[in-house]
């Protein structure tokens, strides 16, 4: 059998944003950010519209209006917002925003399902490079941080005790959120970067007894979702997006199924 | 070379605070003008209630946070082990007893199995942190902050939520722990009563230092007893043994132990 570049560009393409998603999304359920990392992905269809219109590249355009939107909502939850309200707004007025700004670009056929739900069949040779660099990037900022963001996520006034800085780590994280919807806009798009942030890692835990087992186990699980959800949408010519969704949903169902059986046979 | 008594104690004091005031934003500040200093070995507590700017002194003392205006100084090198009041931990985190000690520290099997053990936490090793029961994780946090081989050791109202038995006997247990490696003690209470039979000096706060002094002085102090009523008397009985402790220290004298603050 001959596997298509094409195919094997996906591939690798959604084996990088695994590699990105895995550990960057258990400090997104660890600390509870699942809508903060939605409002950022929404805020990457603004920043599509922004690329288009001013003729940039995609990968700046969408990382710089998922930072800004990042860096927002970090400094109004530092001033007291409540959180929830705050995201909940965010979120969806960037998503509404960047829907009324792609109508505005007349000149420029938009496929707005390509950037809602992703089009990793489509990823070129360039792209990948691209992706390779901010998914390395992000893996290299969790490797470099690992020890001091986990401190500063199980107690802040623990970290600083130890002459850490809990708002530079997070400030980390959220440099990491942004160039994670950067990379992953392409394959599964705005609206599902946030179930590949939370989903892997949430079947992860329950196979997991370290923290390290979980980011690792959840960039496997992430790994694997990519690969079935490929696999069907070739064989079954599903879309490649919603189906690597589907794959992760099937593998935290199962590892419910199998912790629960765990915890009876104690 | 002479030293006067007094500058030799600044010299060895393990902490300073000089008309330290502490506020967030723009609001009044929390504290002012506080003068705090702490000695090697010294057990000092610091009581006041909800609000007082207990936890807010603990934190600026440690470096925390910073002040608007006047100076904290540590000793060079300070080694502090820091209990924290409470752990926000998502249930989602597995976390085993012995890596949450091994955060930011390299330790062997044995030294965390010793380290267990010295805190009456022993055979704790694979238990996930959320399953642990009161008592057994302020343990568990104790035994953390005793790795690093303090030369201080900062409670943060550390037996919340514990019952009466379990308080005394974490209290009993600092008191052992600082009796075998000799660290100073600083935590924070809202609970004198308990406090008190193991602390040298009593510092009552409210936004400023009301008074200070042994526990004895600091119970009988008109501004104690303003803040947390008359229902003290009776149960310091149960502590007169230790009225005299200031007598241990002929070297440091409780400067502070008339109040003379107006309410």
């Amino acid at each position: 059998m001959i596997i298509d570049d094409f195919v094997l560009r996906a591939l690798a393409a959604g084996l990088l944003v695994a590699l990105a998603t895995g550990p960057l999304g258990c400090f997104v359920v660890w600390r509870r950010m699942a809508y903060f990392g939605d409002a950022t992905a929404h805020a990457s269809i603004l920043g599509v519209a922004l690329s288009l219109g001013f003729g940039v590249s995609l990968f700046a355009g969408t990382l710089a209006t998922a930072l800004a939107m990042a860096l927002l909502v970090s400094a109004l939850a530092g001033r007291g917002w409540a959180l929830d309200t705050t995201l909940g707004v965010m979120a969806h007025a960037a998503l509404a925003l960047g829907l009324v700004a792609v109508s505005f670009l007349h000149g420029v056929r938009v496929d707005l399902n390509a950037f809602l739900f992703g089009d990793i069949l489509t990823v070129r040779g360039t792209d990948l490079w691209v992706m390779a660099g901010g998914a390395l990037a992000v893996c290299g900022l969790m490797l470099w941080r690992w020890e001091a963001l986990l401190t500063a996520t199980i107690s802040e006034d623990l970290a600083r005790s130890l002459g850490l800085n809990p708002d530079r780590e997070r400030l980390i994280l959220t440099l990491a959120l942004a160039l994670v919807v950067a990379v992953a806009l392409k394959v599964v798009g705005a609206l599902l970067i946030g179930a590949l942030l939370v989903i892997p890692p949430a079947a992860a835990r329950n196979f997991a007894r370290t923290p390290e087992q979980m980011a690792l186990v959840s960039v496997a699980l992430a790994a694997i979702s990519v690969v079935l959800g490929l696999g069907a949408s070739l064989t079954l010519d599903t879309p490649a997006g919603p189906s690597i969704v589907v794959a992760a949903s099937a593998l935290f169902a199962l590892s419910v199924i199998t912790g629960a059986v765990k915890k009876g046979g104690r | 070379m002479y030293r006067l008594p007094d500058e030799r104690r600044r010299m060895s004091a393990l902490l300073q605070a000089r008309g330290l005031s502490v506020a967030y934003g723009a609001a009044p500040p929390v504290l002012s003008h506080v003068d705090f200093t702490l000695s090697p070995g010294e057990i000092v507590t610091i009581v006041g209630p909800n609000g007082s700017g207990k936890s807010t002194l603990l934190r600026a003392l440690l470096g925390m946070i910073p002040g608007v205006q006047g100076s904290v100084t540590r000793a060079a090198g300070l080694r502090v082990g820091y209990v924290p009041q409470k752990l926000h931990l998502d249930p989602n985190m597995p976390l085993p007893v012995s890596r949450f000690l091994r955060l930011e520290r390299k330790l062997s099997r044995d030294e965390i199995a010793t380290l267990l053990m010295r805190t009456g936490a022993q055979g704790l090793e694979a238990r996930e942190l959320s399953t642990l029961s009161g008592g057994q994780f302020q343990r568990v946090l104790l035994a953390r902050a005793l790795a690093g081989d303090p030369q201080l050791l900062v409670l943060d109202e550390p037996t919340q939520g514990l019952d009466q038995p379990g308080t005394a006997a974490f209290y009993r247990l600092i008191e052992e722990v600082r009796r075998e490696i000799g660290c100073a003690v600083l935590s924070v209470s809202h609970d004198l009563h308990v406090v008190m039979s193991a602390s040298d000096r009593v510092v009552c706060l409210n936004g400023h230092v009301c008074c200070e002094g042994t526990p004895s002085v600091v119970s009988n102090a008109p501004e104690y007893r303003a803040l947390f009523g008359l229902g003290t008397g009776g149960a310091l009985a149960l502590y007169q043994h230790h009225h005299d402790h200031g007598m241990d220290h002929p070297d440091h004298p409780h400067d502070h132990e008339t109040c003379t603050h107006d309410h």
